[in-house]
């Protein structure tokens, strides 16, 4: 075959990626190990890993997942379902699709939901160039960005729109409170026109944001509204779509709260809802509900003609397929929820933070670092010892005690965000509020 | 064939161009056009005031199999679109060289208008472009 293309051997096919660029020898992989060694290899490896005590949150959210729905999601049907291109073949996965957008929608309080993006931070990204292009009033590519969004995911929005002549305005949080307030938007907002503004809630500190106000604001400036939110937290909150006077224009988040095991990062499933208006603005995909010529319900792919099979370069994003696996669970979990089941798991998680962060500041060295409502997350500060020396104490102890801040934000110094969730109980909050009493002792 | 009629001026991209009074021309997509794109199930207008150059993508018109842009012919700004065609994109469709007008244009310079083509021109073009 190399005969037939003219090329002398295989390292010849390579010739255009330089040299420092390819793999080589993979030193430290062995040649190749039979099934049972591997076997016993992967199960020492994860021995290791222990089964920790995570009050770590940050973005990815421990929940209890109940055994039905994965026990669902990988039956065949489901598990092997590819993105159906030949529309009405598979009714099985557009119906999952369809009842994951209606509960997305009515969770958020919007209109449309699309069949998912891949995961929280790059559906901030599709959320900005979605109200770049669909705020051609505002003439603007300027978006402000409070510091206050999960630093994830402002790093991939930076990645994804710094190309397309997209500005990100940073907007600074307040020291006391955690929160991004009205004047801080005012003074950034200036006199210049402005694309959007992002509203995250709660914030990545935990903190529930002023959402009215901060809309209502946006809005009287002709910005959109982008809002980043938790879907545990809105079994609880007021959904983004009644936000201020009108509600806002996109909601994203991250889904993985859903029924979604933390594992490692990923695979994870991104969601975004937005007003009817701007449904030809949105990327990604809608399966509807309809009729056949039976009269028989049936369901169908609604709307892709923006996606890039079809549109090429002026695709409203390049996103195709779905995370087709990652909503099939999370719609099982709501379902198996239900509307109270997972209201209660908010409840819980939220009382299970207050009553910790009231047990760890009773702790001396230990306070609360911001004042202020919180969902099910907290920022600590510590003092005497430094939060990485703490963090590597509790570990020792099977216990992962959140994410030290000051790597994302350098003011904030000695700070640690600590979550709880329905998981962290009477017993699991004392057991982390002895082992910390010890490590800051 | 379809319809050419022949008061109308004609772009490669299937646009139809009519020249009204003050340097304003309307523009839509030829009945061809709309016979190859089938059944619009949305057109996205240009916002009134938003200048475009000769070539820019001013509009897009998507059917139930494909999403096309409709280019500004010659340069201008944008002085009106057809508001009805949020609700009834069938317009295209029923009535492409009239009711389904999609926007209008101030034209920069008149004299560009020279170079589109007539309607026998279309009709040659539009042929030679289906062998």
């Amino acid at each position: 075959m190399l005969d037939a293309i003219g090329v002398d051997d295989i390292d010849g096919l390579f010739d255009e990626i330089a040299g420092g660029l390819r793999a080589g020898e993979l030193e430290g992989v062995p040649e190749g190990m039979p099934e049972m060694a591997v076997n016993r290899l992967m199960e020492r490896r994860a021995a290791q890993e222990g089964r920790p005590l995570c009050f770590l949150g940050a973005g990815a959210y421990p929940h209890h997942i109940p055994q039905a729905i994965w026990q669902l999601t990988t039956r065949g049907e489901f598990y092997s379902a590819y993105t159906p291109y030949q529309a009405e073949a598979s009714q099985g996965t557009l119906q999952v699709t369809y009842e994951f957008q209606s509960m997305m929608a009515e969770l958020t309080g919007m209109e449309v939901s699309n069949a998912s993006l891949y995961d929280g931070g790059s559906a901030l990204a599709e959320a900005i160039l979605m109200a770049v292009r669909g705020n051609r009033k505002a003439k603007s590519k300027r978006v402000i960005v409070p510091r206050a969004v999960h630093p994830h995911y402002r790093d991939a929005t930076r990645t994804i729109v710094r190309n397309q002549g997209i500005e990100l305005v940073a907007l600074d949080f307040d020291p006391k409170t955690g929160t991004t307030p009205l004047e801080q938007l005012d003074a950034v907002l200036g006199d210049d026109p402005v694309a959007a503004v992002v509203i995250p809630q709660p914030n990545f500190f935990g903190r529930l944001e002023d959402v009215d106000a901060l809309t209502d604001r946006a809005h009287e400036r002709g910005a959109q509204v982008i809002a980043v939110a938790n879907p545990t937290a809105l079994a609880l909150l007021t959904p983004p779509g009644q936000w201020g006077e009108k509600g806002v224009d996109v909601v994203v988040g991250e889904g993985q709260p859903l029924g979604i095991p933390l594992s490692a990062g990923g695979p994870y499933v991104g969601f975004l809802c937005t007003r009817k208006n701007l449904a030809r603005q949105m990327p990604g995909r809608v399966v509807g509900r309809t009729v056949d010529a039976d009269g028989k319900t049936g369901y169908v792919m609604t709307l892709r003609a923006r996606e890039q099979d079809i549109r090429r370069s002026k695709a409203t994003s390049n996103i195709c397929t779905n995370q087709g696996l990652m909503v099939t669970a999370a719609t099982l979990y709501m379902s198996i929820m239900g509307p109270e089941g997972f209201e209660r798991v908010a409840r819980h998680s939220h009382a299970n933070a207050r009553a910790l962060r009231d047990e760890l500041c009773a702790i001396d060295g230990v306070s609360a670092a911001f004042d202020g409502p919180f969902f099910h997350e907290f920022v600590l500060r510590i003092d005497g010892r430094a939060v990485t020396d703490v963090l590597g104490d509790l570990a020792g102890e099977d216990i992962l005690g959140g994410l030290a801040l000051a790597p994302y934000y350098d003011e904030l110094g000695d700070a640690l965000l600590v979550c709880a969730t329905e998981l962290h109980g009477e017993d699991e909050r004392k057991a982390f509020a002895e082992a910390l009493a010890r490590a800051v002792a | 064939m379809s319809e050419v009629p022949s008061d109308l001026k004609y772009t490669t991209a299937h646009e139809w161009v009519r020249v009204e009074d003050d340097a304003v021309v309307t523009i839509g997509i030829t009945d061809h056009a709309q016979a190859q794109l089938g059944d619009l199930v949305f057109v996205e207008v240009p916002e009134a005031g938003s200048s475009l150059g000769a070539g820019d993508a001013a509009a897009v018109v998507e059917s139930v199999k494909a999403a096309s842009d409709v280019y500004a012919p010659v340069a201008g700004e944008v002085v009106g679109a057809n508001e009805q065609l949020d609700e009834n994109p069938e317009l295209v469709n029923n009535d492409p060289f009239g009711e389904g007008w999609i926007y209008q244009l101030r034209v920069e310079n008149p004299d560009a208008l020279d170079e589109l083509m007539s309607a026998a021109d279309y009709e040659a073009f539009a042929e030679s472009e289906e062998d």
